[in-house]
């Protein structure tokens, strides 16, 4: 058996508009996110007893379930509720709502790694604690929570390929459907594979780029 | 307004089921220089952390300048603002300059536009002898910068009493002494000074009074002479006879 190198040129253009699709689905559900994991991850660090409780247990039904269940949730289950979203608007949504159960907790981690010592000092000087949370707190835990940021968008582009279980034409899917029509299983897995890698090889090499840029020494 | 810039009364504070503050009565005047010796796990930082509302207490009352920061609903930044802190171990922020560092509550929290708050914190810094140090990152400075930085920072806010917790004692012998010499210098001005410190020849020099706490207990106060050299305690000789070299 051999490596039919043509089968898998042929096949480029529609992997690559395939992986397209992945990056959007991948970069909106990020942003999505960011905002839902930044809020939640701060809610587990404020004052409020009760916003750290509600976020607490969104954080722990996220992380304790399956993505892939979740994502059948919104997508299967909501229409029950009279909610009919289509597939794409679903698979961002679910993603979203996971991903920022984990960056809640990069959030929160990142936080309460910066030393209390920073806080007393910052609220010695008379700073409220948003303020001493703003000016010098979260600038100190941004440093902190890149790196493991960059390793959640990664896992996140790596997981999209579930929502090709929703009739989403993105790279995952793309591949599924061209070896139906050519069954050239060993080529095309391959290509999907090394657009997957160049994928978070890029994103890794992006956050690796911005945590120079921003790096002091402490 | 009355002559005690800090009051506190019948102060009892716990952890859990440990007493750590048993029943604190103690008084500073404007202008008074009072020092804080005692052994380690006496409570002395947690004294200080409860004067500035960082701890909550128990029981008793803590007046700061008249006003009570013990009563629930106390507004504790605006209080903080004229109570400067000094930590052992400096707490600058590490992703600011000194200026920065220094900048940061009088623009944020006093509203003071940045051009006139650098002019002061320029001014803190030549006062502590740091002038040239205004661009550094606190990684690029010695301990004993450090802390003279952090000074410089809490006069920024031009508080009506410091309190210093350790202020040395986490420094190279050699940079000691530029830091003491920046808080006599403060004392002389007339600066109201609440000083941790195991230094006893700072102690005897500069305080009007020294206060002995052991075991969560103030047990001996007086003058530096009547505290050091008069002793009446003898929990109070049996300390000195550790720590002392004067
Ligand atoms: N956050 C805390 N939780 C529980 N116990 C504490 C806490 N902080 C201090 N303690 C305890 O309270 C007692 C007094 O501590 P404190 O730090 O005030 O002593 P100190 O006189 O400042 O000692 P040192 O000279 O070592 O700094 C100690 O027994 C300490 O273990
Ligand atoms: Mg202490």
């Amino acid at each position: 058996m051999s490596f039919d190198f043509s089968a898998l040129y042929r096949a480029l253009p529609s992997l690559l508009m395939g992986a397209t699709v992945t990056l959007r689905i991948t970069s909106l559900s990020i942003a999505l996110g960011l905002c839902i994991g930044i809020v939640a991850g701060l809610c587990r660090v404020w004052p409020s007893s009760v916003l750290r409780a509600l976020s607490g247990v969104y954080i722990e039904i996220i992380r304790g379930t399956p993505l892939l269940v979740q994502i059948f949730l919104v997508y299967f289950g909501l229409p029950a509720l009279g909610i009919n979203l289509d597939p794409f608007l679903a698979g961002v949504i679910a993603m979203g709502i996971n991903s920022g159960a984990y960056v809640g907790e990069i959030v929160r981690g990142g936080i309460e790694s910066i030393a209390r010592g920073q806080m007393e000092a910052a609220l010695s000087l008379g700073m409220t604690w948003r303020q001493a949370m703003y000016y010098v707190i979260l600038p100190q835990a941004f440093v902190r929570i890149l790196p493991p940021l960059g390793n959640e968008f990664i896992a996140l582009l790596k997981d999209s390929s579930l929502v090709s279980t929703i009739a989403i034409a993105e790279l995952t899917r793309t591949g599924q459907i061209i070896i139906t029509r050519t069954f050239k299983s060993f080529e095309i897995w391959s290509g999907v594979a090394l657009f997957y890698f160049l994928m978070t090889y890029a994103i890794s090499r992006i956050v690796r780029f911005s945590e120079k840029r921003l790096w002091y020494s402490e | 307004m009355s002559e005690w810039i800090v009051e506190v009364r019948n102060l009892n504070k716990y952890f859990g089921r440990h007493h750590v503050l048993k029943d604190i009565n103690l008084r500073v005047r404007f202008g008074e220089v009072v020092s804080i010796i005692g052994a380690s796990g006496s409570g002395k930082s947690t004294l200080l952390r409860c004067l500035n509302g960082l701890e909550p207490i128990q029981s008793g009352e803590i007046f700061i300048d008249g006003v009570c920061i013990t009563r629930s609903g106390v507004n504790l930044s605006k209080v903080r603002q004229s109570i400067g802190m000094i930590f052992q171990s400096f707490n600058l922020f590490p992703h600011m300059t000194a200026l920065e560092n220094i900048t940061l509550a009088p623009r944020r929290v006093k509203k003071i536009p940045q051009a006139e708050a650098e002019r002061i914190a320029l001014e803190l810094l030549r006062k502590v002898g740091l002038e040239e140090k205004a661009y550094s990152y606190p990684a690029q400075l010695s301990g004993g910068q450090k802390q003279r930085v952090a000074i410089a920072r809490s006069l920024a806010m031009n508080p009506k009493v410091m309190m210093f917790d350790e202020p040395t004692s986490a420094l190279d012998p050699e940079t000691v002494k530029d830091v003491l010499d920046v808080m006599k210098e403060l004392a002389q001005e007339g600066m109201t000074m609440i000083v941790v410190t195991h230094e006893m020849g700072f102690a005897r020099e500069v305080s009007h009074r020294i206060v002995h706490l052991d075991d969560g207990r103030i047990i001996e106060e007086g003058s530096p002479e009547e505290v050091l050299y008069r002793p009446k305690h003898p929990r109070t000789k049996e300390f000195l006879s550790k720590v002392i070299n004067i």
